[in-house]
Formats: C-alpha cells, structure tokens, sequence
C-alpha cells in the first residue's frame, strides 16, 4: 500500500476518482430524488457512438461523448414526462450502442480503446485529462448550486412548484444538461455500461440514509468518493478492475443501507399504531 | 371582493370542455366543498384559479384581481399523484422546499422562511412530527404536514385537492375539522376538493358541484338533490337521505363511493 502513490497513474487515478466521486454524488442525489435515473443510463448509452465517432473523425473521444450526451440531455429535458416510455428509451439505446459498433467497424485502430469507453479505464487516465474533469467539476457544481433551490423543488413536488412559478422546463432542461456533463465525467472512471454504479448506487444509498437535503448530498459525495478510492487501492492489491470493484462496493452499500433502513422504521413506528395507520 | 369569482367562464383541457359559461362566487372566508366525479374538471377549476390554465371564454376573479401564477395569496396543495420516493426526507424540510422553493440558489433556509414553515406546521399542530421522515407518518399526518405547507405566506385563499384521498373514515374527520377550524381561525376561504359528499357535511357552508361542464353552488340541501344533480349528470339521479349520510344514485348505482373506489 505504501507505494500505491509513487506510480503517477495511481496518483492521476484518485485524483480523477475524488473529482467524479464529488460530481456523481452531487448530481446523482438529484437523479435519484427526481426519479430520473434512467435517463443518466440512457445518457451514457448515448454518448458513446459519441466516443467512437469522434474517434473516426481524429476528435477527442471525450468531447465527443460530451457532446453527444449534452444533446440528449437536451432533449430529454424537452420530452419531460414522455421521456419514460421504456419502450422508446431502450429503442434508442441499442441504436446508440449499434451506431457506435458501425464507427468501430469503420475505425478499426480505435476498437482497442472500445472496451475503454464501454467499461472505464480509470488507470489510463492522463494529467491533461484530469484537470480538463476538474475544470468541468467546477463548472457543474456551480451550475447546481445556482438551480438547487427550484431543482429541490421542482423534484419533490412538481404540480405545487409550477403553481409557485417554477419554470419547470427550463429548470428540467438545465439539470439534464448537468447529468450530462456529470456523465461524461463519469464514464472516464467507470465507462458506458457501468455509470448507474457510480452516478446512482451511492445517491441511492444516502437517499435511504439520510433525512435533510443538505446532509443527504454529503453524504452521497462522501460515499461516491469512498467507494472510488477503496476499489482504486482494491484494484491496486488484486489487479481485478477497477470498474469492478465500484460496481461490487456501490450494490454492497446499497444493500446495506435497506437492511439498515428496514431495521430503523421498524424500530421507530410504534406497533399499536402502524397497523392501522397506514394507508 | 370574493375570494374566488367565475363569470360565465369556459375551460378547456386537452381538446376537452371541461366548463362551459359557469359562473359562480365564493365568499372570503368560506369552506366550499368542491365536488363532482372524476374527470369532472375539479383539478382544471383549481388550476385556472391558480393561474396555470387561461380560460377561453369568461374572466376569472382570485382575491380581487386576475389569477396570476405564483399568487402568495393562494395555498395549494396537489393531488398527491407519484409514490414518494424521497421518503427519507423529514416533514420541516419538505415544508422548507416550498417556502421560497421558486427563487434561484442554494437551497438553504433564510431565518425567515424557517419561522415561516415552523408557524404553518404549528398552526396545524404538526410541530412536533416535523423532524421525523415522512416514511415514518401516517397518511393523517403527512396529509397534515402537506396543508401546513399550503399555509405558508399566510395565504387568504386555500385550494385543496383530494386530500381526503386513501384515508380511513377517522382521519378524514380529523383532516377536515382540521382545515375547518384552520380556516375560521385565520379567516381563509377554502375550497375543499373531494369525491364524497359525506365527510364533509360537518364543516361546509356550502357546496359547488361540477358535472357535464356545468356548476351548481349552494348549501348542501340545494345542491345535492335529485332535480339539480340530474341537470349535472345529464342523467336522472335520486338522492337518498339516511341516517344523515347522503347517496346518490343513478340507475341503482352509487356513483359518489363508486367513483371513490376506482380513484383508489
């Protein structure tokens, strides 16, 4: 363990994991509070004929999943409440997944880089890559804290909110923007397929954990964080994936914090009235 | 100046009439049951009340002026429609969303907005359920706690949809004794969205009833009678009486419980 910092790509690893960790929980809370986690899974499908496009072209892999995912955070935005046509989203997924094998077939010097973008190199990531997430963290969390309030609002009651004069589109429009950005951060950690683990088990987790707001933000940056530095070192240790060891450590938490919630409403609800009482 | 005014209003929904040429008055301070069965365009009235749906024809008064979105002067609260999936979340800080939930920044109470909240859950003493997760309370109290929320901004005019919905028969009494006496203390008019007639006959002064894109306001007697409630059918409807519960029926058929059940 004493030496897991004196490979630079060790060090550039948990710096990427800490800036991902803190952007994932934060936006993640949202995500799982609004009930729109899928949409990030979908987001992350999308951008990934993004990646591989880009690579066809000689553009970064990066910005072209950004790109991509920001467009169809767009639209999601857009659609609103149509966007949870299941049959709809998962058209448009395996399309996104096909477009982006057609790029493969037609740039074949980038397929090596494929399982990359699919399931996250977080060891590969460089310096440069590593202050671009940086830049980008900053930006999206101050973007978040400019909309929280109404965000919060919009999220936990929706019809009272636009009575109060809640633009609910714009703000729809805008937070999918973030959960697009947050994305594209998240899938240099843990890649296309597995961004749920990192964007939504940690979110989820605090959710059942915790009761302010304020409190259940923290707490999901604080275990997006923790789980990316333990599998960084687990991976270290065994030479297993990295991207494994999220997706293992976030269901493990997860888990965990159903049985702990199960065990706490037991505890708390009087017996003689819950029966009842519940409706 | 009433609290809420229709003169000769039109509402359309979706392609759909759903009021034609209804006028009617509510006045300040009065607990109106709004009635009628599903699809009859109760939640529509509450929404152009509040501003969120113009009316096509006819002009709407609210409080003396023109229904404008974000009204202060207006509680509301929704028909609860989704699951709650944030259940962790405690009554005070679900309450806090909506004091100032509009304005842009960080979500973090100013003293006043908490003084705010904290006034509205004691005003329907809910005080001391206000720390705990909302998982954790009865459909009574988190019903409580949504109507401490409507009463935020010291509203003058409190528009509540079904919020008798999925409650056993004791705690409806309690919701509505509660509201009743929340709203002659603090002077607010009410209007009290329901599918059944009987629960509320402790506390109405009067009734307005929607059927086939038409209204009828009274007290109770008025309204709900055979010759007024065929008119907002469009079918023939007897009322019975008994026990000092109401029925109404159309060929036999309960609608008011019938219409509550399929709601359920």
């Amino acid at each position: 363990m004493s030496t897991i910092f004196d490979y630079e790509f060790m060090r550039n690893a948990f710096y990427a994991c800490t800036i991902v960790g803190i952007v994932a929980g934060a936006v993640g809370y949202f995500l799982v509070l609004r009930g729109q986690t899928f949409a990030g899974h979908a987001l992350a499908h999308v951008g990934f004929p993004g990646a591989t496009g880009a690579g066809l072209i000689g553009l970064s892999p990066f910005f072209g999943l950004t790109v991509f995912t920001v467009v169809a955070g767009v639209g999601i935005g857009l659609l609103g409440e149509r966007a949870h046509r299941d049959v709809a989203i998962g058209i448009v997924l395996t399309l996104s997944l096909g477009l982006g094998l057609l790029f493969l077939h037609f740039y074949t010097a980038f397929a090596s880089q494929a399982t990359n973008v699919l399931f996250g190199n977080v060891l590969g990531i460089s310096l440069r890559t590593v202050i671009v997430l940086a830049v980008l963290a900053v930006v999206i969390l101050v973007a978040l804290m400019l909309i929280a309030r109404p965000l919060l609002f919009a999220s936990l009651q929706p019809e009272l909110a636009e009575a109060r004069g809640v633009p609910l589109n714009l703000v729809s429009i805008l937070f999918m923007i973030l959960v697009a950005v947050a994305t594209s951060e998240a899938v240099q950690i843990v890649g296309v397929l597995l961004v749920f683990a990192l964007m939504v088990a940690p979110a989820a987790t605090s959710l059942r954990l915790t009761r302010g707001v304020l409190a259940g933000i923290g707490v999901s940056i604080a275990l997006a964080v923790g789980i990316a530095w333990i599998s960084l070192s687990l991976a270290f240790l065994t030479d297993w994936p990295t991207s494994f060891w999220i997706t293992a450590l976030g269901t493990i938490a997860y888990l965990t914090s159903g049985a702990v919630q199960r065990a706490t409403i037991r505890h708390a609800v009087d017996p003689s009235t819950a029966a009842n009482d519940r409706s | 100046m009433s609290a809420v005014a229709f003169d000769r209003v039109t509402l359309t929904y979706g392609g759909r009439r759903v009021l034609s040429d209804v006028s009617f008055s509510v006045p300040q301070g009065a607990f109106v049951g709004l009635l009628g069965a599903n699809g009859a365009g109760k939640t529509t009235m509450l929404r152009a009340i509040l501003g969120l749906i113009k009316p096509s024809g006819g002009t709407i008064s609210v409080l003396g002026g023109t229904p404008k979105r974000g009204n202060p002067s207006i509680g509301y609260m929704p028909q609860a429609r989704r699951a709650l999936t944030h259940m962790g979340i405690s009554g005070l800080d679900y309450v806090l969303t909506a004091a100032g939930g509009h304005r842009w920044g960080w979500p973090v109470a100013s003293a006043a907005e908490k003084a705010a909240a904290w006034k509205a859950l004691e005003e329907v003493g809910a005080a001391d359920l206000a720390q705990r997760p909302l998982a954790e309370l009865s459909g009574g109290e988190r019903q409580r706690i949504l109507i401490a929320q409507s009463l935020i901004g010291d509203p003058q005019l409190l528009l509540l949809d079904e919020p008798l919905i999925s409650l056993d028969a004791a705690h409806q009494r309690a919701i509505i004794d509660l509201v009743h006496e929340v709203g002659e203390r603090l002077g607010i008019a009410v209007l009290f969205c329901s599918h059944e007639i009987n629960p509320l006959l402790r506390a109405v002064d009067s009734v307005l009833y929607l059927g086939n894109g038409k209204a009828a306001i009274g007290n109770v007697d008025e309204v709900i009678s055979g010759p007024v409630l065929s008119k907002l059918y469009g079918t023939h409807i007897n009322v019975v009486r008994i026990a000092g519960r109401i029925f109404v029926m159309a060929d036999d058929v309960e609608l008011e419980s019938g219409a509550h059940v399929h709601d359920l």
